[in-house]
């Protein structure tokens, strides 16, 4: 067994505020391969966001407590100096923000935000950077990048801007690309561009994408794995086609069933996950989920709210419920799969 | 860029016309005759109509008014003599021309200022920059208490008190007077820095707070995040990113700043015996001085009016959203 590209385990990220600890992330245990795609979905809140600007130390330590490990190619992360995270990001390691208005610098030309990163890594002239970001820009698709590379965000319509947060990311060739819900900003025909260039991107060097969203269809489409957080804690694992497909964690089956169907009759209702995602200061004990499942008196009395179930199996489709997997088979196929 | 500037400069003209028209008349609705208080004691209807009319202000006020537009142009002719354009008439008190008085007075004002500002800005945004970079720590919480002491300090408290210790008891600065900074940069400085010393405390308290909460501000903005995310460093994303985007608020602020100081800093004026344009002002007002009222006025419009402007040409100069045209 090779140790995988970027593995993180047992990650617990806790916020100090006023009002009490915020359990951000609590015991996250994920890989990610090179060359693959990770989906990471879930409601806001459930630490999704959290993760991945701990995977590039983004915290504020002031406010923060970070515990676990987070190995990248033999790296970890978490304990690492300020200097070798600093050298670590945009350039082996890049991120991409939902808002890509908001996330570009609005004083600076798109040309010099992504020569800065380029120049920043690699130590080129102010020539080679500017060469570099016309080169990227042409690569994300962007037509006259001779040009426009002068130009500044507002001056770029939101596809256009996001990418060319996109050739930002990957002006240093990076072995990781963290995209946090890259395309909840845009409309749809863009998204699927969007996802498109992502593909190609990765297909032709390799890229490993963890991909941040709430878009299930998005996932379908461009991720290879998929990992789904319910208040700070994966609730189920595996592949898309596992995860989507056979689906076994109640709070899965919640957010498909909450998804429109383009081929569903419009009379039919959506049917939204019943309550509210929990507080985070204040997490129910046990399952997380158990406030909120209609299945939890099948597991077995108080069993839920007892003892915090563990994603098993460790590898492969797992998942975090005490249902047996025969009943979670049964109440799939019996109550959930008609409604998809 | 010209177009604005010169869109700009037409409507400061209007403005001025405006103020320049809304104090002339405002004078006359005061129910007191300047002349009365220029022909004295032994005043007789027959020599008050000669003041009167030697001060001419036995005209309609429309006509006065034009009178005096135009001299501003043209020049005029007095009792006393020709006035040569540019003209603001004679002051009522002592038949000085008004323009005279305020090029004599205008260096000790600018001179004020200029200093005054200079200090400010280097130790208010310094300051404001040094508590937002130490958030929440000792550095940050001395800076805060001290922009909030300073903010709450009057010139002629901090002026008095500082002259009393650091000039008549210890002689560590010069007693306040103005020399030419042209004749004698040196003398210059030295009799001015204890004004600006004090004419500042107010500005950098104020400064110091604007920067920091600016800073702040922009510190949690999303594209500063990105900075961090691209693996720049701290000094980087503070002053390259945060600092840039904080920039705004407090060019316009200080604009706004230099223009009513170039107006006079009638306190520490008077507070330091500098004879200014504030100084001026006071004494229009006391002698109810028509023509130096309308010079101090128009001085003082002019110069937040011509700061406006160039606030707005910096500003397009920041940020690339804002398009002058």
């Amino acid at each position: 067994m090779t140790t995988p590209f970027l593995s993180v385990r047992d990650l617990t990220v806790d916020f100090h505020t006023e009002d009490g600890v915020v359990h951000a992330v609590d015991g996250l245990s994920f890989d990610v391969e090179k060359g693959t795609t990770l989906g990471i979905v879930g409601e806001s809140g459930s630490g999704k966001s959290v993760t991945n600007l701990a995977i590039l130390g983004l915290h504020n330590p002031a406010h923060s407590r970070i515990t676990g490990e987070i190995t990248l190619d033999g790296d970890e992360l978490v304990r690492a100096p300020k200097s070798q995270l600093e050298r670590l990001r945009g350039n082996k390691v890049a991120m991409i923000f939902q808002d890509p208005l908001t996330s570009l610098s609005p004083y600076h030309s798109v040309g010099r935000q992504i020569g800065e990163t380029f120049r920043k890594h690699t130590g080129a002239s102010r020539k080679e950077a500017r060469d570099r970001a016309v080169e990227m820009l042409r690569r994300v698709g962007i037509p006259h990048a001779q040009t426009r590379v002068d130009d500044y965000p507002h001056q770029f319509s939101g596809g256009m801007r996001q990418r060319v947060m996109i050739a930002m990311a990957l002006v240093c060739d990076p072995d990781l690309l963290i995209a946090d819900e890259p395309t909840t900003a845009l409309d749809v025909t863009v998204q699927a561009q969007i996802i498109d260039l992502l593909k190609d991107l990765q297909q032709q060097f390799g890229t490993a994408i963890i991909l941040i969203t709430h878009d299930l269809g998005v996932v379908a489409g461009a991720a290879h794995e998929v990992l789904v957080m319910y208040a700070g804690r994966a609730v189920e694992r595996g592949t898309v086609r596992e995860v989507l497909g056979s689906p076994r964690h109640p709070y899965t089956w919640g957010l498909l069933s909450s998804m429109p169907r383009l081929h569903a009759p419009v009379d039919v209702p959506l049917v939204p996950v019943r309550g509210t995602p929990p507080s985070l200061i204040n997490v129910p004990p046990g399952c997380p989920f158990h406030p909120r499942c209609d299945f939890q008196a099948l597991a077995g009395p108080d069993m839920c709210r007892g003892e915090r179930p563990e994603l098993s199996p460790h590898r492969g489709h797992g998942d975090a419920c005490y249902l047996t997997p025969a009943q979670k088979q049964d109440i799939f196929i019996e109550q959930i799969k008609e409604h998809l | 860029m010209y177009r604005f500037l010169i869109r700009r400069i037409l409507g400061a003209v209007v403005i001025l016309l405006i103020i320049s028209a809304v104090t002339f008349f405002l004078f006359f609705a005061i129910p007191r005759d300047p002349a009365r208080l220029a022909c004295g004691k032994l005043c007789t209807p027959e020599s008050l109509e000669i003041v009167r009319h030697n001060m001419g202000i036995d005209e309609p006020v429309f006509l006065q008014y034009w009178h005096w537009l135009t001299a501003i142009f043209t020049g005029r002719d007095f009792t006393y003599g020709h006035c040569d354009a540019p003209c603001l008439g004679y002051s009522f008190v002592n038949q000085e021309p008004i323009f005279n008085a305020i090029v004599d007075r205008f260096p000790t004002t600018l001179s004020l200022t200029i200093g005054a500002a200079v200090v400010f800005l280097f130790f208010g945004v310094g300051a404001g920059m040094v508590a937002a970079a130490r958030q929440g720590r000792a550095l940050d919480k001395i800076a805060s208490s001290a922009s909030l002491l300073g903010a709450s300090m009057q010139i002629y408290f901090v002026g008095v008190l500082a002259t009393w210790i650091l000039v008549d008891q210890t002689q560590i600065l010069q007693r306040p007077t103005y020399h030419d900074f042209t004749a004698n940069p040196v003398a210059w400085a030295s009799g001015l820095l204890l004004p600006w010393l004090v004419l500042s405390i107010i500005f950098t308290a104020n400064y110091t707070r604007m920067t920091r909460s600016s800073m702040v501000e922009q510190l949690s903005e999303d594209y500063v995040r990105t900075a961090r995310a691209k693996g720049m460093s701290t000094r980087t994303v503070f002053l390259r990113f945060a600092w840039r985007g904080s920039m705004g608020p407090i060019v316009t602020i200080f604009g706004v700043d230099l223009g009513v100081l170039l107006g006079g800093a009638i306190i520490t004026e008077q507070t330091f015996s500098l004879h200014g344009i504030g100084e001026l002002s006071i004494k229009a007002v006391e002698n109810q001085d028509l023509p130096m009222l309308l010079g101090v006025v128009l001085v003082s419009a002019t110069a937040i009016v011509l700061f406006n402007i160039v606030v707005d040409a910096v500003y397009a100069f920041i940020d690339p959203r804002v398009r002058l045209n």
